[in-house]
């Protein structure tokens, strides 16, 4: 099951926790992956614990030309179309509604909304000609929860859900499913920044009575990319110990 | 009829998987032939493709029937 031999795949953000998982999992079910990220030292050692079927392809989401350029770049080092695109990369600028700044909302809202959104359009010829495509989106329980805090971050998220169930409807019957994972709570550097307190709290209203790993988020990720997810679109997966049960 | 005119109308036969006697020059891709909206977005593409040029989108929403496309060709590479 879950054989990914002879497809390509770009995730964005893969010098991250959750990103880096990713890679690794579609790699290891035979995919060859392209690993986007600002930091290319982060992304060349993710690639070099992948070996062969890793290729780097930098890029900053929160620049326009990179987004624009990015698809077109990564067939190239994939030498090839691409077949699964994973839309990971985000990014936080966390601050109470009454004193967030309209660039940190905006700067939230072109990473984790506008580009991914554009990536996903930007990857769609190749898949609508080919009859097989997979987008996936990493979206965030904090887009159907809400968060103190996280307004933009929220708004985002939501709106990544929104765009999914819209393009999932316009292209289904090409063979192209598009659907979102919503990580609860996991181990990476983005959660550590919380307090111990804060941990603790959170922890008290996971059922699971722990933090997720990275690992649980590539699985559910490596399901949705392949062929027997194919029935599958316009979903989102909450992977969050029982944190939300929606 | 012109070798414009004979591949629009191999490319609409083979991606609508329409009869090649109901492609006449004044059939609607939509109207006669069954096309989608998306169906119309991809004719556009293989157009492109097929013949190297650039169809903008305010181009591509005025190409309705199949002489439509053959005019647009034939006079971007003209």
């Amino acid at each position: 099951m879950f054989d990914l031999t002879g497809k390509t795949a770009l995730v964005t953000g893969a010098t991250g926790g959750i990103g880096g998982e990713i890679a690794k999992a579609l790699a290891a079910a035979g995919a060859k992956v392209a690993l986007s990220g600002t930091r290319v030292e982060r992304l060349e050692a993710v690639a070099a614990e992948i070996g062969e079927n890793a290729v780097v392809v930098p890029g900053n989401l929160a620049d326009s030309a990179s987004v624009d350029g990015l698809i077109k770049q990564a067939e190239e080092a994939l030498g090839g179309q691409l077949d699964i695109l994973v839309n990971n990369a985000g990014i936080t600028r966390d601050q109470l509604a009454m004193r967030l700044k309209d660039d940190d909302w905006q700067a939230v809202i072109d990473v984790n909304l506008t580009a991914a959104f554009k990536l996903a359009r930007n990857s769609l010829r190749g898949m609508m000609k080919r009859r097989f495509g997979r987008i996936i989106n990493i979206a965030s329980i904090v887009g159907v929860t809400g968060n103190p805090g996280q307004t933009n971050y929220a708004a985002a998220k939501a709106g990544m859900i929104g765009w999914s169930k819209s393009l999932a409807q316009e292209v289904a019957v090409r063979g192209i499913t598009v659907n979102c994972v919503a990580p609860g709570f996991i181990t990476t550097a983005m959660t550590d920044e919380l307090a111990d307190a804060q941990k603790e709290k959170l922890l008290g209203s996971i059922p699971a009575g722990r933090m997720g790993e990275s690992a649980e988020i590539a699985a559910a990720v490596l399901y949705l990319a392949s062929t027997e997810a194919g029935y599958v679109t316009g979903q989102t997966l909450h992977v969050n110990g029982g944190m939300a049960m929606i | 009829m012109s070798d414009v005119a004979d591949r629009v109308k191999k490319i609409v036969v083979e991606h609508l998987g329409v009869e090649e006697d109901k492609v006449t020059e004044n059939a609607s891709f939509i109207d006669d032939l069954g096309a989608d909206s998306l169906d119309t977005v991809e004719l556009v593409m293989a157009f492109e493709e097929e013949f190297g040029v650039e169809i903008p989108d305010d181009a591509a929403e005025k190409i309705l029937t199949v002489k439509d496309a053959i005019d647009f060709i034939e006079k971007a590479n003209g």
